[in-house]
């Protein structure tokens, strides 16, 4: 500012509009937040775009034939396996972020309510496992449920079962309780912030008007904090669709889930225009189904009232 | 004593967050326990107490290779995250502006995403560029999906800063470049060596994008994958997986402390300046 200041008299007024610019606020944040934002645009956005020009076209061999068409889809959405992948993966992550929300509450709860001077103890405590290798924490299920896994061969020793049981790994069961626990983490952190959030003087004029705690809960709690159940949900629920290390490891068979078809068309397959018609299929349902759970959350806490 | 009264008041409640805790570290903990078993295959009984898959590991030369992959893609990683998240948590902190919302849920949307399609998307514009996989394309994966932790912590070290102290030192006569270095960077350090910590340790556990984007050069994940395979080759897979598993709990409890520091430091001393 100074320097225009001092510049040649007849283009300061002009420099120093132009310094006036392009020291207004709008213009500093843009430019300051410009290469984090351009980053994201050309590794994600202009990816993501890529895979859905891709979903479009066809593979002859090696050479990609660009005319538009909606075969992929067809067979995305038709062909049994696909399909029936594709439902495995919906049902999955659906129980999934059910099971870990209504696990996570309670323990958001405590901590929010009755943490005392400890809470970001008890939060550290609970994230913690969360920080550790995905790849580990699916390893150690697959360690605890095996043929000759833990929770077989301690039974066993307790007396409980006299042969070890196929009943445990390599099924979507184990797929649900293995996702379950490693996303547990993830779903206390946006109950906790929203239980944070609510007015204490609310629920205890609740009980001054003569709710018990259940009520009083029910009433005022549980309804305040329906936006945290609805983002520990979505937080879940969204990523847990497209996951490929948990069916891999310990779904075997029955647990085969949409990712790892894509990963084969990216793969052995080699045909990059299904994988990625795959893709966009099953990114757009798991949104329709989010917004589906988000609608029936807000219905429920409605219904409460 | 009152948190105490308070935390054995809630009665089902404190049994359950227990409980939870258990069932959250169970799992984990059965790799250090059979990571020093003498047996081959991980089942009770324990059959011995031996520390050799351990002496093992540095006698493997793909193992090293690995390690020092993933040296070089969390270090890499870990700053590059750190210096964009700095960029836009001090914008986002600091300047009103319109599509500043959007933006910011751009950036953090890999947070949200299936690593999957962040994998695949990255890989199809990669081979159409006719680039060739290496550590080089999964430091780019990484970052991309650091940045939001990254912008987490150090947002949190931004706000609450008090603007008035950078207004005094420009007030002062330091330039922007040196009030940035001598009255910001100061009171922010503890937030960024966090950021850089939980970069580190992000990149360090990461599979499937390491996994998609990777040319010969495997980082540990994929190393451990590669060994997964092998079932007499488990009990190296516990150790390794025993010892990342440590730096992981003790890179974050580092992180964390320091994130708590630059809370404190912040809050108090605007607090003091106020």
């Amino acid at each position: 500012m100074t320097a225009a200041a001092e510049g040649s008299p007849t283009f300061g007024t002009t420099r120093a509009r132009r310094n006036a610019l392009l020291q207004s606020e709008p213009v500093q944040g843009f430019a300051l937040i410009s290469p984090t934002f351009l980053y994201a645009l050309v590794l994600l956005v202009l990816p993501i775009l890529v895979v859905v020009a891709h979903s479009f076209w066809t593979q002859n061999y090696l050479t990609i034939d660009r005319t538009f068409t909606l075969e992929n889809y067809r067979v995305a959405l038709t062909e049994p396996i696909y399909r029936d992948l594709l439902w495995r993966s919906l049902y999955i992550s659906l129980m999934v972020s059910f099971f870990t929300v209504v696990l996570a509450y309670p323990i958001a709860y405590f901590i929010s309510f009755h943490g005392g001077r400890h809470k970001s103890l008890w939060l550290f405590l609970i994230t913690i496992p969360f920080w550790t290798s995905y790849l580990l924490r699916v390893m150690s299920w697959k360690v605890i449920l095996g043929y000759n896994g833990v929770l077989n061969s301690g039974l066993m020793g307790l007396g409980v079962i006299d042969e070890p049981s196929t009943a445990l790994l390599y099924n979507s069961s184990a797929v649900i309780i293995t996702l379950t626990h490693a996303w547990a983490a993830f779903a206390i952190l946006p109950i906790f912030v929203s239980l944070e959030k609510i007015d204490r003087t609310l629920v205890e004029a609740a009980k001054d008007l003569g709710d018990g705690p259940i009520r009083s809960f029910l009433r005022v709690t549980l309804p305040l904090s329906t936006p945290g159940i609805i983002s520990a949900a979505l937080i879940v629920m969204i990523p847990t669709v497209g996951d490929y290390v948990t069916p891999k490891l310990v779904g075997g068979k029955d647990g085969v889930m949409i990712a790892n078809a894509i990963q084969a068309q990216f793969g052995k397959a080699s045909n990059w225009p299904l994988g990625a018609a795959l893709s966009v299929t099953t990114m757009l349902i798991v949104t329709l189904m989010a917004g589906a759970t988000v609608l029936i959350i807000r219905a429920a806490q409605r219904l409460a009232r | 004593m009152t948190a105490m009264r308070r935390f054995l008041a809630s009665g089902w409640l404190s049994t359950y967050a227990f409980l939870y805790v258990v069932f959250l570290y169970l799992p984990v903990i059965f790799l250090p326990i059979f990571s020093v078993n003498s047996a081959a295959t991980p089942k009770f009984p324990l059959s011995g107490f031996t520390l050799k898959w351990y002496e093992d590991l540095p006698r493997t030369p793909a193992l090293l290779d690995a390690a020092w992959n993933s040296l070089v893609v969390g270090v890499s990683a870990s700053i590059l995250s750190t210096v964009l998240g700095i960029l836009a948590a001090r914008s986002i902190t600091r300047y009103r502006y319109p599509g500043r919302r959007a933006i910011n849920g751009l950036i953090m949307a890999p947070l949200v995403l299936p690593e999957i399609i962040v994998a695949i998307s990255m890989l199809l514009v990669i081979l159409q560029l006719g680039l060739s996989l290496s550590l080089f394309t999964i430091v780019l994966g990484h970052v991309l999906i650091c940045i939001p932790y990254s912008m987490t912590v150090l947002t949190a070290g931004f706000e609450g800063f008090d603007r008035s102290l950078e207004e005094a030192s420009a007030d002062l006569g330091e330039s922007a470049f040196g009030t940035f270095r001598r009255v910001t960077l100061p009171m922010v350090a503890p937030a960024i060596i966090s950021s850089l910590l939980v970069c580190f340790t992000i990149s360090l556990d990461e599979f499937i994008i390491a996994f998609f984007l990777t040319g010969t050069e495997a980082t540990l994940p994929i190393y451990i994958w590669g060994q997964l395979r092998f079932a007499s080759k488990l009990p190296g897979v516990l150790a390794l997986g025993t010892l990342l598993l440590a730096a992981s709990f003790l890179l974050m409890t580092i992180a964390e402390i320091l994130r708590r520091r630059a809370a404190r430091r912040t809050q108090n001393e605007g607090g003091l300046h106020a």
